[in-house]
C-alpha cells in the first residue's frame, strides 16, 4: 500500500499543498481528480521523489521511499517527452537500466514491450521519426519498461488517440489486477468514474474527499428516489415524510425524510400496481466533485 | 506482481553515474559534428608537425664562394665553393649561385664577406663566434618557445573548455526542453544525473586532448623533432591534472547555467558569464605571457591555473611546492563550485517557461 501522510509544499509564500494524506491500495485503481493548479502534479512529483516535500511522508508497504524503493515505480508525467534523436529501443533499454535492471533484463523487457505495443519494427528508429501515435506508445513503453510494481500516471489519457487510450486502459487494468497500486489523474471525470475503484479529490492543495467510489457516492447521495409504476403516482403527494419533486403519470421523483419513509412508499406502490423501477439516485462523480470543492 | 518481473538491482550511485556518463559519451561519439571537428583538429595538428619537419629539412647550410687562401673558422657550417680570385667570387654572387663570397682582408679576422644586395645574415651568423654566456637572472620568459608553449596551453584549454562546456550546457537544456528530464528524475537522483553528465563530458574532453597530445608526440618523434619536446614532459603531466579539475569546475557551471533556461535559443543568456571565465585566461596568457607577476597570479586563480601553472613549470619559474598549493586551491574551489552548481541545477531543472532568476535558483 502506498501511503501519503501530511504532505505539504510551499513555493515562497504560496502554499500549494497542505496536509495531503491518502492511500493507494494494491490491486485497485485510484483516480486523482482536481482542477488545474489544484496540486495533482505536485503531489505526484513528490510521491516519485522528483520534488521534495516540505513536510510529510510517502511510504510504500510501511517503508520510507529512497532511490531503491522508487525504482519500483512507473511514471508517466503530464509533460510527455523522450530523447528525440535517440533510437527507440536504445532509449528504453537506457531507462530500464536507470531503474536498476541489468543490461540483459532491460533488453528482454524492451523487446517484449515493443512487440506488445506493435512497435517492434520501429525499434531502430529515432523517436522523432515516429508518427504521433507511435510516439504516444513509446511514452507508455517508457513508463512500463522496467516492469514497475506501482504506477503513477499524470493525465495518462490526455492527447492520446483512441487506439492508444485502449492500450493504456488495458495496461492499467492488467497491472491493477496483478495487485499493483495504480494512481492516475485525469480531468475527464467520466473516464475516472468508469475505471476507478477509489477516488481522491483535491482542490486548492487540500484533499476534499478520499475513499472507495461507492462509499463516496453513498455519502454524497441524498435520500432521493425515483419510482416507476403502472398506476398513476399522484397519491405520493399525500404521503407523510415525502417531498415530491416531480410526477408524470406512473413516474415520480421524490425526497424521503428517512429511509423508512422510502420503504413505506415502496410497499404502498407495490399494493397499488406493478413497480418497474424503484431506485435511490446516486450522484455522478462530477456532481460529487462540484459539491466537495465548493 | 507478475512473477516474470525482473528484480531491480538496489540503487548504486556509482553505477547510475556511470550509466549517465556512458550515454553522454555514446551520443557525442555518434555526432557527426563532433567527429568532424575532432578530425579537423587532428589534421591541423598533423599538418603543422609535417610542415615544421619539412622546413627543418629545407634549411641547408648557406653556400659561399671562398677565394683560395682564406682560412674559415672550423665551426662555420657553410657549403664552400673554392674560387681562384675575387672576380670569380663576385660573378658567382651576382649569378645567385652562392649566398655570399669570402675574400682575403687585412683586418684582424683575415677575411671579409661580399653580399649581393643585402648583408648575408645566414653566412654572417655561421661565421660569427660568440663567447659562452651565463645569465644571473634565470627567471626569464623563455623567449619564443615560451611564447609558443603559453599560447599552446592557453589555446588547448580554451578550445576544449568552450566546445565541451557548450556541449554539456546544450545537453542539459535538451533534456529540459524535451521534458525527458522528469522521467529521468523519477528514476535517479538529480545529483547523480548531473555528476554523470559532468563525468561523461570530462572523459570526452580529456580523451580528445590525450589523443591530440599523443599524435603530436608520436608525430614529432617519428619526424626527428623530438628535441622540441625537451622540458615539456613534466608540464604536460601537470597540465593534464589541472585540466581535469579545471574542466570539471567549468562544466558544472555550464550545466547549472544551462539548466536555468528552457529553450536552446536562450542558452546564451545564462551561459555568457561562464564563457567569459573561459575566455579571460586565454587572452591574459596571449597578452601577458611575458609578465612574470601576471602569470604568477594566473597560476593560482582557479579558472586560469590550468594554463598558468604548467606554463610557469615549463619556464622553470615555479618552486616545487607551488603546483601542489595551486592544485589544492583549485580542488577546494572545484568542490565549492560543484555544490553551488548542483544547487542551481536542482532548483532550475523542473521550472520550465521563463528563464529562472539566479537568486531563485540559489534559494530554491
Amino acid at each position: 500500500m502506498l501511503q501519503i501522510r501530511g504532505v505539504g509544499k510551499s513555493y515562497g509564500a504560496r502554499r500549494v499543498l497542505d496536509d495531503v494524506s491518502f492511500d493507494v491500495l494494491p490491486g485497485r485503481m485510484t483516480g486523482f481528480v482536481g482542477g488545474n493548479g489544484a496540486g495533482k502534479t505536485t503531489t505526484m512529483r513528490i510521491i516519485l521523489g522528483v520534488l521534495e516535500a516540505d513536510e510529510g511522508s510517502v511510504t510504500l508497504d510501511d517503508a520510507p521511499l529512497g532511490p531503491t524503493g522508487r525504482r519500483r515505480f512507473g511514471y508517466m508525467p503530464e509533460e510527455r517527452g523522450l530523447y528525440p534523436k535517440m533510437k527507440l529501443a536504445e532509449q528504453l533499454v537506457y531507462l530500464a537500466r536507470l531503474h536498476g535492471l541489468t543490461a540483459d533484463d532491460a533488453r528482454r523487457s524492451t523487446d517484449d514491450l515493443l512487440g506488445r505495443l506493435g512497435l517492434a519494427e520501429r525499434a531502430g528508429d529515432a523517436v522523432e521519426k515516429l508518427s504521433l501515435g507511435n510516439q504516444q506508445r513509446a511514452q507508455i513503453a517508457a513508463a512500463l519498461v522496467h516492469k514497475p510494481e506501482v504506477l503513477i500516471l499524470d493525465e495518462p489519457f490526455s492527447g492520446l488517440d483512441p487506439m492508444a487510450v485502449e492500450v493504456v486502459l488495458e495496461v492499467l487494468l492488467e497491472r491493477a489486477r496483478a495487485g499493483a497500486p495504480v494512481l492516475f489523474s485525469s480531468h475527464q471525470l467520466d473516464i475516472v468514474e468508469r475505471l476507478c475503484d477509489d477516488l481522491v479529490i483535491i482542490s486548492e492543495g487540500t484533499i476534499r474527499a478520499a475513499g472507495p467510489r461507492e462509499e463516496l457516492r453513498d455519502e454524497h447521495s441524498s435520500l432521493r428516489y425515483q419510482l416507476q409504476t403502472s398506476a398513476d403516482a399522484g397519491w405520493l403527494r399525500q404521503e407523510a415524510g415525502i417531498d415530491v419533486i416531480e410526477t408524470d403519470g406512473g413516474f415520480a421523483l421524490f425526497d424521503a425524510e428517512t429511509p423508512e419513509a422510502a420503504s413505506r412508499v415502496l410497499r404502498a406502490a407495490v399494493e397499488r400496481g406493478e413497480v418497474t423501477d424503484f431506485s435511490r439516485q446516486h450522484p455522478t462523480l462530477s456532481q460529487i466533485f462540484k459539491e466537495v470543492v465548493r | 506482481m507478475s512473477t516474470a518481473a525482473p528484480i531491480a538491482q538496489p540503487y548504486s550511485t556509482v553505477r547510475t553515474i556511470w550509466l549517465v556518463a556512458q550515454r553522454e559519451i555514446m551520443v557525442r561519439l555518434r555526432s557527426v559534428a563532433f567527429l568532424v571537428s575532432t578530425g579537423i583538429l587532428l589534421l591541423l595538428l598533423l599538418g603543422s608537425v609535417v610542415i615544421s619537419a619539412v622546413t627543418a629539412l629545407g634549411a641547408e647550410a648557406p653556400k659561399v664562394a671562398v677565394v683560395a687562401g682564406v682560412q674559415l673558422p672550423a665551426a662555420a657550417d657553410l657549403t664552400v665553393t673554392e674560387v681562384a680570385d675575387r672576380a670569380a667570387a663576385e660573378d658567382l654572387v651576382r649569378a645567385g649561385d652562392v649566398d655570399a663570397a669570402v675574400i682575403p682582408d687585412d683586418g684582424p679576422l683575415g677575411y671579409a664577406v661580399i653580399g649581393d644586395d643585402s648583408a648575408p645574415t645566414g653566412v654572417l651568423q655561421a661565421l660569427s663566434v660568440s663567447p659562452p654566456v651565463e645569465l644571473l637572472d634565470t627567471s626569464g620568459t623563455g623567449g619564443f618557445l615560451g611564447y609558443l608553449v603559453a599560447i599552446g596551453f592557453g589555446l588547448v584549454f580554451f578550445i576544449s573548455a568552450m566546445t565541451f562546456g557548450q556541449t554539456i550546457a546544450q545537453s542539459v537544456v535538451e533534456e529540459k526542453a524535451t521534458r525527458v528530464v522528469e522521467i529521468l528524475l523519477s528514476a535517479i537522483p538529480t545529483r547523480a544525473l548531473l555528476a554523470g553528465k559532468i563525468l561523461g563530458t570530462t572523459i570526452l574532453a580529456f580523451g580528445q586532448i590525450a589523443l591530440l597530445l599523443s599524435i603530436a608526440i608520436i608525430g614529432l618523434t617519428t619526424t626527428g623533432q623530438a628535441a622540441l619536446l625537451t622540458g615539456l614532459g613534466a608540464p604536460f603531466v601537470w597540465f593534464a591534472v589541472f585540466f581535469v579539475l579545471g574542466f570539471v569546475l567549468l562544466a558544472s557551471l555550464f550545466a547549472a547555467t544551462g539548466a536555468m533556461v528552457s529553450r536552446l535559443e536562450d542558452i546564451g543568456s545564462t551561459t555568457t558569464p561562464v564563457t567569459m571565465l573561459v575566455m579571460i585566461p586565454y587572452f591574459v596568457v596571449v597578452f601577458f605571457n611575458d609578465n612574470d607577476l601576471v602569470v604568477t597570479i594566473m597560476s593560482y586563480v582557479p579558472f586560469s591555473a590550468p594554463v598558468g601553472m604548467p606554463l610557469r613549470l615549463f619556464l622553470g619559474t615555479a618552486e616545487w611546492w607551488e603546483p601542489i598549493v595551486s592544485l589544492g586551491i583549485l580542488a577546494v574551489s572545484c568542490a565549492g563550485v560543484i555544490a553551488l552548481g548542483a544547487r542551481i541545477y536542482e532548483n532550475s531543472l523542473l521550472r520550465t517557461g521563463q528563464r529562472v532568476k539566479l537568486a531563485e535558483a540559489l534559494r530554491g
